[in-house]
């Protein structure tokens, strides 16, 4: 299967600053690939030059085969997009805003009919179909803009952060319709803080910070590159630290916590218990968030 | 040589008309609202104006007081229209409600979307023009059937104002600022563009200022000599004048609206 989305050496620069610094990936066709990324990693920049409605400042970028730089309509036409910002016209009703979106593709009019009655069972909103857009709540809004990236059929979905702020429930829902798409082949490429739903969604990730890309692969390979098999944490006290050291593990100290990547979590956590006298110990699988924080640091951003 | 890259001709294709379809169904929407104001705007003027100041103000250059302001308030409110429709309510549609943002994830370009908006915008003036003068009409202030005239020119001129406010848009820094202009511009013009009374009596260098940059006093002068049917060979210049600059202002507007959004 071909690259829907190739970037090579892609770079931005906002003035002096570089928001995405040569980055190198590229997305398979039919694959849900994640950027993850503290805030200001460059994710919403990168996705907006495949977009094509950010020009890149030099690196190669290639959409379907075709430049961006060249053949902006063209790409637009087969790509949807849900925002990270949402943009809705607030002018319109929930079908008025599918409706006019869909003129912008040039759908003709009965087939937009049918394709927005479709989309809305989808996205669950046909009881909403003539709300107005305020009057929609903030998981509404989000599935409405997730059917209104599908009204051109798109073969790349794109969608920066498409499950931010929504009650399990909504996100359930999203997560369930982007397996479904999927399934009939489409290719996804999105954004996401919430380690879960990379985990759950995609075939491959990057994990970018600064602009940077710091690894790229599939979620269950990376967690065993970065994090082990498992984890054992407990109180970052001085005894206790001693005491892992005496017994030669290796550990990462996280704020008030101490961790231990291993493969013997069973063992550890026993010689912990009996050897050290920490008030607690927790033994947990290894998981995405403990790659993310471990590559790119717990410090806050920005 | 930087200035140049400001004249850089836009692509545009058909899809253009999209924008200005947008615009036109959410007009239609709320029309009744926007109905009102070119209805009322020459009523409030020739019942105070017309009729009130011209009882003292008998006649102008032979022409009765009210027959003299009509073709100016038609162009006055072509001059609002497309203007204030590419000031605030554009400032609004790419600031606040972020449609632009939104359009140009399809497969419409930045250009297109300016394009469409400054389509809109003459639209609009042509609406105005459209509802006021039959109120002109009943009135008997305009001359028949030649004001008929005034609506396809509303097109030209609401473009060009049209034009000269997306320029503005595409500077300002925020919408309170967009107040600059309006009263910078658009009220000395309202005032001296030999709307209410002729340019003639004005000092020999306003009168000139006024007929080189204000581009009301050119519609002022196209759409009286219409009204009043004393059409003259000195519509070609105001017309050539309008054609020039909204055509250099358009471009304009279009290259320093990429500048503000393409980023
Ligand atoms: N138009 C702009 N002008 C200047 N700097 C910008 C612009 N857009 C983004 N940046 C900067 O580029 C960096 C990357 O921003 P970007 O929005 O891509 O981050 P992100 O990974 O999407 O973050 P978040 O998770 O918060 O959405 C940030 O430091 C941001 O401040
Ligand atoms: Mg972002």
């Amino acid at each position: 299967m071909g690259d829907v989305i190739v970037a090579e050496d892609l770079e931005k620069r906002f003035g002096d600053f570089v928001a995405v610094n040569r980055v190198t990936f590229s997305v398979r066709e039919g694959e849900v690939f994640g950027f993850l990324g503290p805030n200001g990693a460059g994710k919403t920049t990168t996705m907006r030059m495949i977009q094509c409605v950010s020009p890149k400042t030099s690196g190669r970028l290639e959409v379907f085969g075709m430049d961006v730089n060249t053949h902006p309509a063209d790409i637009k036409c087969l790509i949807g997009v849900v925002p990270q910002e949402t943009n809705l016209d607030p002018d319109f009703s929930v079908h008025e805003n599918l409706m006019v979106y869909s003129r912008y593709f040039d759908i003709p009019p009965r087939t937009a009919l049918e394709t927005i009655g479709s989309l809305l069972d989808f996205v669950q909103l046909s009881e909403r179909r003539d709300t107005s857009i305020e009057k929609l709540s903030g998981g509404m809004k989000r599935r409405l803009i997730l059917a209104r990236a599908l009204i051109n059929n798109p073969r790349l979905l794109i969608l920066d952060e498409p499950t931010v702020g929504l009650d399990p429930q909504a996100r359930h829902l999203i997560w369930d319709r982007l397996r479904a798409l999927r399934s009939r082949g489409n290719t996804i490429v999105l954004t996401t803080h919430y380690m879960e739903e990379a985990a759950q969604l995609c075939d491959r990730i990057v994990i970018m910070d600064q602009g940077r890309i710091l690894e790229l692969g599939r979620p269950q390979d990376l967690v065993q590159k970065h994090a082990g098999v498992d984890i054992v944490e407990a109180d970052n006290k001085p005894e206790v630290l001693a005491c892992l050291g005496r017994m030669g593990a290796k550990y990462d100290v996280a704020g008030e916590r101490v961790q231990v990547f291993t493969e013997k979590a069973r063992e550890v956590t026993a010689a912990l218990l009996q050897e050290c006298s920490p008030i607690e110990v927790v033994a947990r699988p290894a998981g995405l968030e403990d790659v993310f924080l471990k590559l790119t640091g717990r410090r806050l951003k920005e | 040589m930087s200035w140049l890259q400001y004249l850089h001709p836009p692509m545009l294709t058909r899809r253009t008309l999209r924008v200005w379809q947008r615009n036109r169904n959410v007009f239609v929407k709320t029309f009744r609202v926007n109905f009102l104001p070119p209805l009322l705007e020459p009523l409030l003027y020739l019942l105070s104006l017309g009729y009130g100041l011209g009882v003292f103000v008998t006649q102008i250059n032979g022409v009765s007081y009210p027959r003299f302001i009509a073709p100016a308030l038609l162009a006055i409110s072509i001059m609002n229209a497309g203007f204030f429709e590419t000031t605030y309510a554009s400032y609004v549609r790419m600031y606040f409600q972020k449609t632009f943002d939104a359009i140009i994830a399809t497969p419409l370009s930045i250009e297109e979307v300016i394009t469409g908006e400054i389509l809109w915008g003459a639209t609009r003036s042509v609406i105005n023009a459209s509802i006021m003068l039959p109120v002109l009409i009943a009135f008997g202030v305009v001359d028949l059937p030649i004001s008929f005239v005034i609506i396809p020119f509303a097109f030209l001129a609401g473009f060009l104002f049209a034009s000269i406010g997306m320029c503005f848009t595409a500077l300002t820094p925020n919408i309170d600022t967009l107040n600059l202009p309006t009263f910078l511009f658009i009220t000395p013009m309202f005032l001296f563009s030999g709307t209410f009374f002729p340019l003639s009596i004005l000092p020999m260098p306003i009168q000139v200022i006024a007929t080189a940059v204000l581009p009301l006093t050119h519609v002022v002068k196209i759409t009286r000599m219409i009204t009043l049917s004393q059409v003259t060979p000195a519509i070609l210049v105001s017309l050539a004048w309008i054609i020039i600059v909204a055509a250099v202002l358009f471009v304009l507007a279009v290259n320093l609206m990429k500048r503000r959004l393409i980023v």
